[in-house]
């Protein structure tokens, strides 16, 4: 899954440390979600929609390929 | 919402609970050496003492569980994944790998008797092992 976690992040100056603070996660668990290499739950993908006030659409992007 | 003066609640809590478990662990172990070497080594013939030994260890124990059980419980879900996986793998190679050990025991291919302590070692090692893997995949 893609994300534009770190952009976001990013745009309002803040650290991976204080985005973990504020979605209740670990600062590991950010930079995970950041590389692409953990898809966080749809309850953390809410609580991403909810700090940064967006869709979760413009957060995240599916990329799987379609069945 | 974000600050960065706030101390980190999070991370706070899992500090608190894993020094809750290993509070736990330590106590669990030294009444497992009570149990274990106290019946030959420090009260032989007190059937009294035995029984309370072990059915302190047993009830250490049970406060251990759950006190890893709310260890997992504070962590978050890329963690508690990490857990899973490495408690899944130790599960697997506990059991197939005990099973094997005591089947080469019953075939007399190995010195001595099979010993529950090696299996212990073994679960704990991979358990540890599965834990290292997973923090470097997410890393």
């Amino acid at each position: 899954m893609k994300n534009r976690l770190k952009v976001l992040r990013a745009e309002r100056n803040w650290t991976q440390a204080q985005l973990a603070e504020a979605l209740a996660v670990s600062r590991q668990t950010i930079n995970a979600i950041e590389t692409g290499k953990f898809d966080p739950s749809l309850r953390l993908a809410f609580r991403a929609s909810r700090l940064f006030d967006m869709p979760i659409e413009t957060i995240f992007e599916d990329d799987s390929p379609d069945e | 919402m974000v600050s960065s003066e706030k101390p980190n609640r999070f991370a706070a809590n899992i500090a608190r609970r894993t020094l809750e478990l290993g509070y736990w662990t330590a106590a669990w172990v030294l009444t497992m050496a009570l149990a274990t070497f106290g019946p030959t080594a420090w009260w032989p013939g007190n059937d009294v003492l035995s029984w309370t030994a072990i059915l302190a260890n047993l009830a250490i124990g049970a406060g251990m569980i759950r006190a890893n059980k709310r260890h997992l419980d504070s962590l978050d879900e890329m963690q508690s994944k990490v857990q899973l996986d490495a408690m899944a793998l130790a599960l697997g190679v506990g059991l197939v790998g005990g099973l094997g050990y005591s089947n080469l025991d019953i075939a007399n291919l190995i010195p001595g008797d099979a010993e529950i302590s090696m299996l212990v070692i073994f679960i704990g090692l991979t358990y540890l092992g599965g834990v290292m893997f997973g923090m470097r995949r997410y890393r």
